[in-house]
């Protein structure tokens, strides 16, 4: 099912706004997310406390049992982002001394403290009581935290996620991350919070957790059928929103992904395609797997691009950027520290290039797809650092057409319209003529 | 007899422009057997590969003198160099005298780079080396102690034989003699930096990625007692502390023209790997223990280790400012380098808070064009020497 949206304005225009569909389940995470920022900006005046931390490697169902209310940096920035209101915030930032080099996310949180602390729906942000430094996958959370902490004094606890340089997760790894959660990180949420640990208590959010998880990889692999009923780039992006963020382990989530899988299985039962802003998508001529992050300030516009050529995203690796669920991964009640350890340890972005090709490679193959686009981010070393490597491993060994566009994360800037419609249309025309050739061989 | 300064440096600056890494090749050739590790900065614990027989060579990228063209095809122009120059010369057969690399634990681009090392030369020895953020001898010790294991395993396995704990013992030894010596020459340099400029301190110390530990350290002894056997004329310039240049390196003109501009280099960040360890390695007990507890209590700040508080952030630097008698820093940073500039705001916060003042400018190790740089490292110095009046 799905309802059409009036999309919030982009800037002061004489032009009508057009309607926007979406699915209900869409809806329904935007009321989550737009709730959870409400329990942030009413934390302190209910007596709780405010914790933040990133997505990738995010202790939620931990941090759960200490009641705080839950903030993700990275998301704040991407929705100020699609609100188009990184810009300014991006700008503040550089002004007051922050390199145009570097990642826009943090400054677009930097710009948005400096421009009087309002969240994404404009209630107020506090500030955190806790910076639960998750450093999972990407170097400038590291530096990210250090710069808040630099402004606002807050407690900041380290939980260093090795990487998988080899490829894989040694012992040694795993019993580093569990003492450091037992040892560092329950001790600081304990004292900070006021709250004992009751582990029992985690027990029970993972179990969530765990049939949560389930639901979304159903919802995620549902794009191997043809047609794809779901976008497994933009419209995982509604997907993952519950999933990566503050309600993983909660009862809503559960639910949440309960709901989503069953309208994913009926439109698949209708042979239906993916809902995207413009209306149900009429005939799925591409089918592409994308590495990298989308760009956020230009969303719809970038989604609109995909989807008036009849191109769907049937698996993206930023779907994965907050966990890998789909290679059999599940958070485990029965060994809960070990199994927040390992959670931590194999999101996307703490995987080796190798780990991420054979990952791209699979997809490929298991969703007949006909090729990968990477949407290279210029914030995002942790992504972008060796894309190209990756384009032309997977062109080797898949045969398939791989094309590389640029845009940012949340800065307007760096999104160039044309040029990615350009490279787009001839990437487009490159499968066709891909497909052809193969026609006429067969 | 003794060598000359000119003579000295002479033999540095051969060393530092041969991008063939000659002497590296020279040194495997005089024995059967003899392999080598390449490493890039920022640290890594030499002493497990000199324990192994083998040479530690210290990969600082391609400097300006090398043409980029094979590199850049892997990296969008939103990176850094040094991965470009780096890749250029693994492509280009330059480093084929290296058995092995290490991608030591700083920054997503270098770490990505071990990844891409991996498929590109599958012939090699290749390792993600990651260090502790965690800084308790029973959390990231322990951690850090099976890492440097894994290491000694896999050094000693190339080696063709176990490195025994004798044999980390002696290295440690080795390098910890080559740490009192590089000390000694920041401290004289700090002392009469009319004396040993860093143009010369720079080639000297670089000297030491690709040379032998001894010899390095006997080097650098020599160049001491060189260079104050000669009295070279005092200017009236002013003393600065260099910062963000741990990884890429910047072009050898830059330093010059940060001298020419009328500023003494009195300490930098330059190829930490000499200095990270900051005093030494116990010589007895378990040599891994002692490697681990030297690297979380004994090291060096730097960008890419995590402050564990607050009130630590910068405290390296304004030890260094101070009892350096450093009259301002200078923030020269590679462009895109994320570890330098976003830690660059908050060490200027601690540096407003002191009264120190500071001026920034970013580089590429090829940078070309120094007037600009000349220009402000000048009218900073001037404003120094103005304010200082004053």
């Amino acid at each position: 099912m799905s309802t059409p949206v009036q999309m919030t304005p982009a800037q002061a225009s004489k032009k009508p706004v057009p309607v926007a569909q979406k699915e209900d389940a869409m809806l329904l995470q935007k009321e989550m997310i737009n709730r959870n920022y409400h329990e942030i900006a009413t934390a302190h005046d209910r007596g709780k406390k405010v914790a933040a931390t990133f997505v990738p490697g995010n202790l939620n169902e931990l941090v759960m049992c200490f009641d705080f209310a839950r903030s993700l940096p990275e998301t704040n920035a991407l929705q100020n982002g699609m609100r188009k209101k990184s810009g300014k915030m991006i700008m503040d930032a550089e002004r007051d001394g922050h390199s145009e080099d570097v990642c826009t996310y943090v400054k677009a949180d930097l710009g948005a403290m400096l421009g009087g602390e309002i969240g994404p729906t404009g209630e107020p942000m506090p500030h955190p009581d806790l910076l639960l430094l998750s450093y999972t996958g990407c170097f400038t959370f590291m530096k990210w935290f250090e710069l808040i902490r630099q402004k606002y004094n807050c407690e900041t606890t380290m939980l260093h996620v090795p990487y998988q340089g080899d490829g894989k997760i040694s012992q040694n790894m795993r019993d580093y991350v569990v003492k450091q959660i037992k040892e560092n990180v329950i001790p600081s949420l304990e004292r900070v919070s006021g709250v004992k640990f009751d582990i029992d208590r985690l027990r029970q959010y993972m179990k969530e957790s765990a049939r949560a998880e389930g639901d979304l990889v159903q919802v995620l692999q549902s794009a191997k059928n043809r047609p794809s009923p779901i976008d497994g780039y933009f419209g995982a992006v509604y997907y993952i929103g519950p999933m990566f963020t503050a309600f993983r382990g909660t009862k809503e989530a559960t639910e949440y992904y309960r709901v989503l899988r069953q309208e994913i299985e009926q439109r698949v039962r209708e042979g239906k395609g993916p809902i995207t802003p413009e209306g149900e998508m009429a005939e799925e001529k591409y089918r592409l797997v994308v590495e990298g992050p989308p760009n956020w300030t230009h969303f719809r516009e970038f989604w609109k691009m995909f989807s008036d050529e009849g191109a769907v995203v049937v698996s993206s690796t930023y779907a994965k950027v907050g966990g890998v669920y789909d290679f059999g991964f599940r958070h485990d009640p029965d060994h809960p520290i070990e199994s927040l350890a390992e959670y931590c340890l194999g999101c996307y972005t703490n995987l080796n290039l190798p780990q991420r090709i054979d990952m791209i490679c699979k997809y490929i193959d298991e969703y007949q797809a006909d090729g990968l686009l990477i949407n290279s981010i210029k914030s995002c070393n942790s992504f972008s650092a060796g894309q190209l490597l990756i384009l032309r491993e997977v062109e080797k060994r898949t045969g398939k057409p791989a094309a590389f566009i640029e845009s940012d994360l949340v800065d307007p800037r760096y999104f160039s319209p044309a040029n990615i419609k350009n490279r787009l249309e001839s990437y487009f025309q490159m499968i066709k003529q891909k497909r052809a050739a193969a026609g006429a061989v067969h | 007899m003794s060598q000359t300064v000119q003579q000295i440096v002479e033999r540095c600056q051969a060393l530092f422009e041969d991008l063939n890494f000659t002497s590296v090749k020279e040194w495997k050739a005089a024995a059967p057997g003899r392999k080598a590790i390449g490493f890039m900065p920022v640290y890594v614990p030499r002493e497990i590969i000199h324990a192994a027989g083998m040479l530690p060579v210290g990969i600082m990228g391609g400097g300006d003198q090398l043409e980029v063209i094979q590199g850049d095809a892997y990296y969008q122009s939103y990176i850094c160099r040094i991965p470009r120059s780096t890749l250029e010369l693994g492509l280009t057969g330059r480093l084929d005298c290296l058995d092995g690399m290490l991608f030591p634990s700083i920054c997503d681009v270098i770490r990505n780079l071990s990844g891409m090392w991996q498929i590109l030369f599958k012939d090699k020895y290749v390792r993600y080396f990651d260090v502790p953020q965690n800084y308790q001898d029973s959390v990231g010790g322990t951690y850090y102690i099976h890492e440097m294991q894994v290491l000694r395993d896999d050094i000693g396995k190339l080696a063709g034989k176990p490195i025994s704990d004798d044999a980390l013992r002696a290295s440690i030894r080795v390098y910890n003699e080559n740490r009192r010596a590089v000390h000694e020459l920041y401290q004289y340099r700090a002392a009469k930096p009319w004396q040993a400029p860093t143009s010369e301190v720079y080639v000297v110390l670089r000297a030491g990625m690709v040379l032998p530990v001894e010899e390095h350290t006997k080097l650098v002894r020599e160049y001491i007692a060189a260079t104050d056997a000669v009295a070279r004329p005092v200017r009236d310039n002013a003393r600065i502390v260099l910062t963000g240049a741990f990884c890429e390196q910047p072009p050898l003109s830059l330093i010059k023209s940060i001298e020419m501009a009328g500023c003494y280099i009195v300490d930098d960040d330059f190829m930490l790997v000499m200095r990270m360890l900051t005093d030494d390695v116990l010589e007895t007990g378990d040599p891994l223990d002692e490697l681990s507890k030297s690297f979380l209590h004994r090291s060096m700040q730097t960008s890419s280790k995590y402050d564990e508080f607050k009130k630590d952030k910068g405290k390296y630097l304004l030890d260094s400012t101070k009892l350096n008698a450093g009259e301002g820093v200078i923030f020269a940073a590679p462009s895109f380098c994320d570890p330098a500039l976003l830690e660059r705001p908050m060490l200027q916060a601690v540096l407003n808070e002191h009264k120190i003042p500071y001026t920034a400018f970013k580089y590429a190790e090829n940078t070309g064009q120094m007037a600009p740089i000349r220009e402000q490292a000048g009218t900073f110095a001037d404003s120094i020497k103005l304010w200082s009046a004053a």
